[in-house]
């Protein structure tokens, strides 16, 4: 077999991206169909259900469930406010009775006859969705949401913490094999998405969040810095909910690994350009990486649209994602078809690979990704 | 669909893991069914394929192309019925990927019907998210607010012996109609309720989840009666709904249940099938376990009750970091006999995690994967031996003679001193480059005592036997005897703790083999035993160690050969390993040397 895939992440010039912004539950859309919105306009908004807070009444009481509903001082649909009688026993000859005060405001939800317990739903908590990328609305769907599509430029990482967010794109280094230091971020990158070279430090990251950087990029960064940086280790990866105040995101991987020059390039184009990122990333089902977004006007750049991934075949440039050449970068010199036996002692299918400096080395085909030239 | 099954020479099966699709033919050669070849390519659910059968359609042509036989159209779908060297008779397949079947499972008492409930989603080849009861110690809004944030594909409700509570069953209902939780597969998926509880609070529950966004089903009670468990039902509707309900949402498999000629079963129940089917038979008590990606699935049959748990978040890949994160790093390369950089190391463990398909290419990186892959193994059996329990609530009589044993409802039944077989799949121990290297991951993890015989799944196929003795049992038979399993050996283990260097136990062995020894505490040693050779051994161990006779009591046990051979292991149980880091060291090098873990790697890397 000549060929063998190779799952790769997407980094194109430009592209027809839609963004579906939907509202968890039902709600108003603000925004009609030919609409051009900005990345932070609210394009849809609602009232979320509020908390829920269960009571034993016939506990709280001491009655039977039955008798719950006919004690009631607020019935079902009507508002409580905290630390008013919501019901009251009918007590002896209308004396002794027993009152309860809500402990919470809200609304009396239900009030079951089986089991005495009242529901009581806390305050609506309000909702709002921007546009998140700048473009165009093309399709609305009344009370959830809005489809906004645009021309981007658009760029997966490959790992990232952090939710939504956009500004400007701003350069910290010079070149894609430049490490990050903290002296490299500087006061006016506030609001900005920042971009570094190769490794992210951990101080250029705390420097980043302390000058108000929206976002801040980079080839790699250490794990070890991740998890001080986060305050835990991170087990399962699935993020995007931190809120540590800045959103990163890594290109390439975890090490001292440089951005591939392409990304790098990408993004030199496009600097001072507004660009929308989001650091989630789920690496399980469904997987979600996390994405840079910059919305692009007409006649940018020319049309184009590929990624990285597809076949192995000779000539074509790739990296190495695992140890002992973990990150560096050649392209495939030859594709043996039968099992080689690795220095792990395991027979695997692999392929040759000529290095940059000129050295050839075998690799695993499941240890590459293909990289554009 | 009608299956005429004198008239199939050729099947072929997948199995569409979180990380790897793997396709296996089998054939009919000489009047037997037979494995013949195998393929794999990466599982392709997420974006920019977002539709499974792309990996299904690549593993299958792996498998074409070995084989020499065309097994696809050139759409991609799967040629059948077999003509010649084309096409198949028969395609079936099971799946976990897309993350399997996530479920939330309730009950009234956490130890009684929520724990049945949880048996009864383990059972069926579900992931359990949570457990929610009556008395998990949560208040009534904090379970509410976790309901709503978990985003189940089915919820199980289960509560009440019939003719016991209704009120506590219709509270755990009322407790999820208002939480109105979010299916992962969006607004328009209606979430399927099954609801497994006291019969008589039924109408009062339907009356309760009388919802838009509910599909609600009813079954016969998980639990009747204290002493009694009836699972069957529930896990039969959550595989229907399974099928119905989550299976038509996931990426592509609404072509691949076209595909196939059966119905798709979620990897862990066809693996489940396949176990208890093999204890049955043999009359023996099993512990198998397939350790993937992203899960690590235990299984166990002792006096044939069948118990299965899967630990979510422990595996090789998806879910590396999260190994190293809840086993910590220390416990992790205590397994390592050699200095490693814990800095880069960490980078490592996230790069895999961020990259899961990749393989270890180097010796030093083999013997990390192989030591996280000892913790996530040890943690995975921790969580099942706690969870394999007797029945609780069950009200016990106990006699004078029962004084001094103190046996309590809900103590664990698994019992490694009576444990048999046990049986190893996944890729980490299925695709060891040395089979002695598989059998040391399984001792030092499971712990194993008395006399275990250790077996692999010889190219991770249980799964699509599993499926296929639904089909096929035939089939599934001839496979298995032939082709699925391969025996390392029998591991000899004393319990017990001594001190170093001092007798632990000696030892006899007579039949195709003889020899004798005696095994110090601290030691384990290898002797070797071809696969078809058994025999006779005998053991007298020390005051104070168990070889499953009872303390310091001489045992006999008959044992078997395998392509590893006679494990004679003197370590003691518990396992324990030096808390300095050198002496550790030096403890592993010696149990690598002695065991031959990495001296056949390095002459095949020599001669290749």
């Amino acid at each position: 077999m000549a060929h063998a895939y190779t799952p790769g992440l997407k980094v194109t010039n430009r592209i027809s991206h839609t963004v579906v912004r939907m509202l968890p539950i039902k709600g108003d859309v603000m925004v009609q169909v030919g609409d051009n919105v900005d990345a932070n306009q609210i394009v849809a908004a609602t009232y979320m259900p509020g908390d829920v807070y269960p009571l034993n009444m016939a506990n709280l009481l001491a009655v039977p469930p039955k008798d719950v509903a006919g004690l009631m001082l607020h019935q079902e649909g009507e508002k409580v406010e905290e630390g008013e009688p919501i019901a009251e026993t009918a007590g002896l000859f209308g004396k002794f009775k027993k009152k309860y005060n809500s402990p919470y405001s809200g609304t009396v939800e239900t009030v079951s006859e089986v089991t005495g317990q009242v529901i009581l739903r806390g305050p609506d908590i309000p909702v709002e969705v921007k546009a998140y990328v700048s473009g165009t609305v093309t399709q609305v769907t009344p009370e959830i949401g809005c489809t906004i599509e645009a021309d981007v430029a658009f760029i997966q990482g490959i790992f990232g913490i952090g939710g939504e967010t956009c500004g400007p794109l701003k350069f910290a280094t010079n070149s894609s094999d430049q490490t990050l230091q903290a002296s490299d971020i500087t006061e006016d990158m506030k609001g900005c998405v920042v971009i570094g070279g190769a490794r992210l430090t951990d101080a250029s990251i705390e420097e980043a969040r302390n000058v108000g950087a929206a976002a801040i990029i980079g080839g790699g960064m250490d794990d070890q810095d991740l998890k001080d940086f986060l305050g835990y280790d991170l087990g399962v990866a699935i993020t995007g909910s931190e809120k540590k105040g800045i959103t990163v995101i890594v290109t390439e991987g975890f090490g001292d690994i440089a951005m591939a020059n392409r990304t790098f390039n990408l993004l030199k184009k496009f600097e001072g350009h507004e660009a929308s990122v989001n650091g989630a990333t789920q690496i399980r089902a469904g997987v979600m990486r996390p994405e840079i977004i910059i919305p692009l006007e007409a006649g940018d750049c020319e049309e184009e649209s590929e990624h990285a991934g597809g076949h192995l075949e000779v000539g074509l440039p790739l990296r190495i994602i695992r140890d002992p050449y973990f990150g560096m970068i050649g392209k495939v010199s030859a594709l043996p078809p039968d099992p080689h036996v690795l220095g792990s002692g395991s027979k695997a299918r692999v392929l040759e690979v000529e290095l940059q400096t000129g050295e050839s080395v075998i690799v695993p085909r499941a240890n590459v990704e293909l990289i554009e030239a | 669909m009608t299956i005429d099954l004198n008239n199939i020479n050729v099947i072929l099966a997948t199995d569409c893991g979180s990380t790897t699709t793997k396709a296996i033919l089998i054939e009919k050669v000489d009047g037997e069914y037979r494995q013949t070849y195998r393929g794999e390519a990466p599982t392709t659910v997420e974006k920019p394929f977002a539709n499974v059968t792309i990996g299904v359609t690549n593993a299958v042509t792996e498998v074409g192309e070995l084989a020499g036989r065309q097994l696809t159209n050139d759409d991609g779908t799967i040629k059948q019925p077999a003509t010649g060297s084309d096409g198949c008779d028969l395609y079936i397949s099971t799946s976990s990927a897309g993350g399997g079947l996530q479920m939330m499972v309730a009950g009234v008492i956490a130890e009684m019907t929520a724990a049945s409930a949880k048996r009864a989603a383990l059972g069926a080849g579900a992931i359990v998210m949570d457990v929610i009861s009556s008395n998990d110690k949560r208040r009534p809004h904090e379970q509410i607010q976790r309901i709503r944030e978990l985003r189940p594909d089915m919820i199980l409700i289960s509560g009440g012996t019939d003719g016991g509570t209704t009120e506590k069953v219709v509270q755990l209902a009322e407790l999820i109609a208002p939480a109105k939780p979010q299916p992962r597969f969006g607004s328009e998926y209606e979430m399927p309720i099954i609801f497994a509880g006291n019969k008589m609070a039924t109408d009062e529950v339907v009356e309760t989840l009388q919802e838009d966004w509910i599909d609600l089903a009813v079954v016969e009670n998980l639990r009747p009666k204290l002493e009694q468990e009836n699972l069957g039902p529930a896990r039969d509707k959550i595989h229907d709904v399974f099928l119905e309900h989550v299976m038509a949402h996931a990426p592509g498999y609404d072509m691949l249940m076209d595909w196939t000629d059966a119905d798709i079963m979620p990897t862990p129940g066809a693996v489940g099938d396949i176990l208890q089917t093999i204890a049955k038979k043999e009359n023996i008590n099993v512990v198998g376990v397939d350790i993937g990606g992203a899960t690590t699935d235990v299984f166990s049959v002792f006096d044939e009750t069948f118990n299965r748990t899967v630990s979510a978040n422990l595996g090789m890949s998806y879910s590396i970091s999260n190994v190293c994160a809840e086993a910590t790093m220390a416990n992790v390369l205590r397994w390592v006999h050699f200095d490693m950089d814990e800095r880069q190391l960490r980078n490592r463990v996230k790069n895999k995690m961020i990259r899961p398909t990749t393989i270890p290419q180097s010796q030093e990186s083999l013997i990390f994967e192989q030591a996280v892959a000892r913790e996530a193994l040890r943690l995975a059996y921790k969580q099942h031996k706690e969870f394999a329990t007797t029945l609780k609530g069950v009200q016990q009589q106990r006699t004078v003679g029962d004084t001094f044993s103190q046996q309590t409802a809900g103590a664990t039944i698994v019992d490694n001193m009576k444990l048999n077989l046990l049986v190893a799949s996944g890729g980490v121990l299925s695709h060891a480059p040395s089979m002695n290297q598989t059998a040391m991951m399984l001792v030092d993890a499971f712990e194993p005592e008395g006399c275990t015989n250790l077996a692999k799944d010889s190219i991770f196929m249980m799964p699509h036997l599993g499926v296929l003795s639904a089909v096929h049992p035939e089939a599934a038979a001839q496979v298995f005897e032939r082709d699925c399993l391969i025996y390392l050996g029998t591991c000899i283990a004393a319990k017990g703790l001594g001190k170093e260097g001092k007798p632990c136990f000696s030892w006899s062995l007579t039949g195709d083999v003889t020899a004798s020894g005696t095994c110090q505490f601290g030691e384990v040693e290898l002797i070797e035993m071809g696969p078809e050779q058994t025999g006779t051994i005998t053991c007298e161990p020390m005051r104070g160690f168990d070889l499953g006779g009872g303390n310091g009591k001489k045992v006999t046990h008959q044992v078997r050969g395998g392509t590893v051979g006679l494990i004679i292991d003197g370590r003691g149980r518990p396992l324990g390993l030096p808390e300095d880091r050198q002496q550790c060291q030096q403890t592993i090098s010696q149990w690598v040397d002695n065991m031959a873990l990495y001296e056949e790697m390095e002459q095949a890397v020599a001669t290749a």
